[in-house]
């Protein structure tokens, strides 16, 4: 007991002096993530999306004994990818389809409901967005809570009392157009994005007056400059971005149209230089083969004037995707010293498995290092900024090809990761796997047989399905990792009190501690976890960990879904390295809030 | 075990069976509610007539749960629990039970009937001529004739016409077949059914002609085309293989009715040209 204590204050002292003796730890951009106030009013915490709490009631040496305070169901067993928000004295919850927004008054015992928004998303268009009917949260901004509906409209709820201020419809499900990612504000305009890129869907950015839901500007991903805004203060770093009308020209003629980049991922924010920073998905619905080029502006990141939506920069993560890596992930913004300069970067866990630094203000890449095992790619060039192809572990149509490493949803998908600057280290939650293609003898669709793909995903090497990897941002190299058996499909949160949090898929939430990685409690919930875990400091004073479970999403489907196991390649493949998740898990969708006794 | 005690329990749990699913007499079909010529929920498309003839020699009622047929559509319905049979799918079709085919249909040339005649992949019109294609765009992967186009460098005068479309719209998939007739493209390449129902009807009629090759490295441009089942449901599967075979003059002629261009037995196109 007081060795442990012992220990415990030794490893503070110790981790206290590391922060203060050592200015070099990378600093998360001070304007995007002003002084904690204890809430959970964005998705990413905060405009720099470190996703870091400076909480510190739990900590290392007590979190085990953590224990439930409430809980509350969804009332929705599909895939719950949202985090919660916490402001003030008020939880807000938004779940998968139909995209209830519930409100939980933190004041009483068991935070009962106070009120529930029904946006009704169109019944009717069940089935003609197949897919995904996950919603990865809401952002909160002056008196309203901002979010979106799997059928293509963004909502502002009057947190007073639960009534829609404004309604814009954006999207046509009709068309296959759809949304799940969650807002951001910025000053005075929410920030939202699309998703359906499989249907031939052009991606775009949009900004909505907050006030009113009135577009003020829209962004698309492809096609002409000035549908892009792209203009006279664009200045890519690297020369294969610079040209006119590349969304055009590095495309044959108006496949364009239907070329995907949509933007269901995050948006992180730098009020120091008004730049919005948000990656763009692959590029589609034609086979590669039948879109030569680099298919600008898809699977890549970009750099807006909040204000105006005009580009600044683009740096492309994947040229051509043929992998399907949609550059959508999170991007966590950072002061950080570069060989002897202080440089502002933004950093990004990729799909395609690298770690990505790049110089914020020009898009140029820092470095560019692998934090999963990866096959298909050589690395980065950093003259040219390119991506470098293996062409022995691209997908091939007239021949079966094996081990591709990484797989379709990358070496990280969506979930994002979280930055402590105590530690120096970006806690990535993540995947492990590698798949073989082969050509299919018969698909159908709308009365249209087809030949497809046969994707086969499998665990990649060691067997461990996912991981959770503690990733030295200043050294470019790997501290520690979990692995997990199962692709770890959830966030991460990190806080002051230096421990972790994070969900498994068997329904597994573990707290570890943030230098070493040692697993310092878990508790099983209901449902396997794919959600965001926050922190918050409830209205006792108190911190509290919540995190949604239910499993689903694309690599659950196989439960959320009813997929059948013995069918390999449904859910694009997924399945097959997903058969035993049936056995660890079943259908839920319900709130988990902890605390010390 | 005595053979007449088995015949018996046998009977009791096809009784069993039978309660269980509400009603004796009941086919359970998910169909599309809005894509001709195949089906619809006015029950005008020749999947609708022929699942009549199916339902009627096995004495049943049908039952349709509409469901638009794209990514997931198998697992919402069938799988789902709720029906038994899907109409009109491409036989092997992967995690479910196919039934023999009843046609084979092909992917065929739409042109005007006063332009060239395109009746090869390889010809060296295609190289010049606006082609339309349907994108599905399932990971990558396309119609054969797309990919078939882009292995002979044929890509900036191909236009992709989304296979779903606006479902707002009546059968979204037509937009290709019209855009022949407006002048948009000068040829569509699509799937045969469709194109011998939606050509036939534009007015003047348009040309349809069977894709040649017919197997273009890895991907044939004729399919069969079967009924689904859950599988492990053997006696569905038999109980329609009998009525498709009973009823096959029937059957033959709802296809032509449609237009529907066959390269089987049954073929109009097969014959040496």
């Amino acid at each position: 007991m007081s060795i442990t204590r012992l220990i415990v204050a030794l490893v503070c002292s110790v981790l206290a002096g590391t922060v203060s003796g050592e200015p070099s730890l990378p600093r998360v951009a001070q304007a995007a993530a002003p002084a904690d106030d204890w809430q959970w009013s964005m998705p990413a915490k905060n405009f720099a999306s470190s996703r870091y709490s400076s909480l510190d009631e739990v900590n290392v040496g007590n979190v085990k004994d953590l224990r439930v305070a409430f809980t509350f169901s969804t009332g929705v067993n599909k895939g719950q990818e949202a985090a919660p928000l916490v402001v003030g004295n008020t939880m807000y919850i938004v779940s998968p389809y139909p995209n209830i927004l519930y409100a939980l008054d933190l004041t009483q015992p068991g935070a009962p409901m106070k009120w529930k928004y029904e946006p009704k998303p169109e019944p009717a268009s069940q089935g003609v967005a197949c897919c995904d009917v996950v919603n990865r949260g809401a952002v909160y901004s002056n008196g309203r809570v901002y979010f979106n509906t799997l059928d293509g409209n963004a909502i502002a709820v009057d947190v007073s009392t639960g009534k829609e201020v404004w309604r814009t419809k954006l999207g046509d499900i009709n068309r296959g157009e759809t949304i799940t990612m969650a807002p951001l504000v910025v000053k005075d305009k929410v920030l939202v994005g699309n998703s359906g890129g499989e249907y031939g869907v052009r991606g775009w950015l949009v900004a909505l007056d907050a006030g009113t839901g009135k577009q003020v500007w829209k962004a698309y991903s492809t096609g002409p400059d000035r549908d892009v805004l792209i203009g006279s203060e664009f200045k890519p770093y690297y020369d294969s971005d610079k040209g006119k009308d590349l969304g055009v020209t590095t495309w044959p003629p108006n496949a364009w149209e239907q070329g995907g980049g949509t933007v269901w991922g995050w948006i992180s924010y730098d009020p120091d230089s008004n730049l919005i920073y948000y990656g763009t998905a692959n590029p589609g619905p034609w086979n590669h083969e039948q879109r030569p080029g680099d298919n600008k502006w898809t699977a890549g990141i970009f750099a807006r004037d909040a204000h105006t939506g005009q580009a600044r920069w683009f740096y492309q993560l994947t040229p051509h995707d043929v992998h399907d890596w949609d550059g959508i992930n999170e991007i966590i913004l950072l002061d950080m010293e570069w060989k002897g300069q202080q440089r502002k970067v933004l950093v990004r866990p990729e799909r395609n498995g690298y770690l990505y630094i790049l110089d914020r203000a020009t898009g140029e890449v820092l470095s560019a290092e692998p934090f999963a095992y990866t096959n298909s790619t050589h690395g980065v060039d950093l003259k040219t900024g390119r991506l470098q192809i293996n062409p022995d572990k691209q997908p091939k149509l007239n021949q079966t090809v094996r081990d591709i490493c990484p797989t379709a949803p990358g070496a990280k998908d969506w979930n994002p990761s979280a930055y402590s600057e105590r530690t120096g280290l970006l806690y990535i939650p993540h995947n492990n796997l590698c798949m073989d293609v082969q050509t299919m003898d018969a698909n159908y669709i709308a009365g249209t047989p087809y030949v497809g793909a046969n994707v086969k995903m499998k665990a990649g090497p060691g067997g461990n399905r996912g991981e959770f990897s503690a990733w030295d941002i200043q050294n470019a190299r790997k501290r520690w990792s979990i692995k997990e058996n199962f692709p770890v499909w959830s966030g991460a949160v990190a806080t002051a009190g230096n421990v972790v949090f994070y969900g498994t898929m068997e329904g597994w939430f573990k707290a570890v501690n943030a230098e070493t990685g040692d697993v310092l409690w878990q508790f099983k919930t209901a449902s396997g976890i794919i959600g965001q875990p926050i922190t918050y400091k409830g209205p006792d004073g108190h911190q509290y960990v919540a995190v949604l479970s239910g499993v689903g999403g694309w690599s659950g489907a196989i439960v959320s879904g009813d997929l059948d196991p013995r069918d390999g390649t449904a859910a694009l493949g997924f399945v097959n390295a997903m058969r035993d998740l049936k056995d660890a898990t079943t259908k839920g969708g319900a709130l988990y809030a902890f605390r010390l006794p | 075990m005595p053979s007449g005690y088995r015949k018996a329990s046998v009977t009791g749990l096809l009784l069993l069976a039978s309660v269980a699913g509400g009603n004796a007499h009941e086919l359970r079909v998910c169909s599309d509610p809005n894509n001709l010529p195949f089906s619809n929920s006015r029950l005008e498309g020749y999947e609708n007539k022929i699942v009549d003839v199916i339902a009627r020699e096995m004495q049943a009622n049908v039952q349709y749960t509409w469901w638009p047929q794209r990514r997931g559509f198998v697992r919402n319905t069938l799988k789902a629990g709720l029906c038994d049979l899907i109409p009109g799918t491409v036989s092997g079709l992967g995690a479910v039970r196919t039934t023999v085919p009843y046609y084979r249909s092909t992917y065929v040339f739409i042109t005007r009937p006063e332009a060239h005649e395109i009746r090869s992949l390889d010809d060296p019109s295609l190289r010049k001529l606006r082609i339309g294609v349907h994108l599905i765009g399932d990971d990558g992967f396309n119609v054969p004739p797309a990919h078939a186009l882009a292995r002979r460098g044929i890509i900036d005068n191909v236009q992709g016409f989304s296979l779903y479309g606006d479902y707002r719209q009546d059968n979204p998939p037509a937009r290709l077949i019209e855009a022949v007739t407006a002048g948009k493209i000068d040829v569509a390449i699509a799937w045969g059914p469709l194109a011998g129902y939606f050509g036939g009807r534009q007015d003047p009629p348009l040309r349809v002609t069977p894709v040649h090759p017919i197997r273009d490295e890895r991907f044939p441009m004729t399919f069969p085309i079967a009924m689904a089942v859950l599988p492990g449901n053997e006696w569905l599967k038999h109980e329609v293989e009998d009525a498709i075979t009973k009823r096959r003059p029937e059957i033959d002629a709802i296809l032509s009715a449609y237009d529907v261009p066959r390269v089987d037995a049954f073929s109009r196109l097969a014959r040496p040209q």
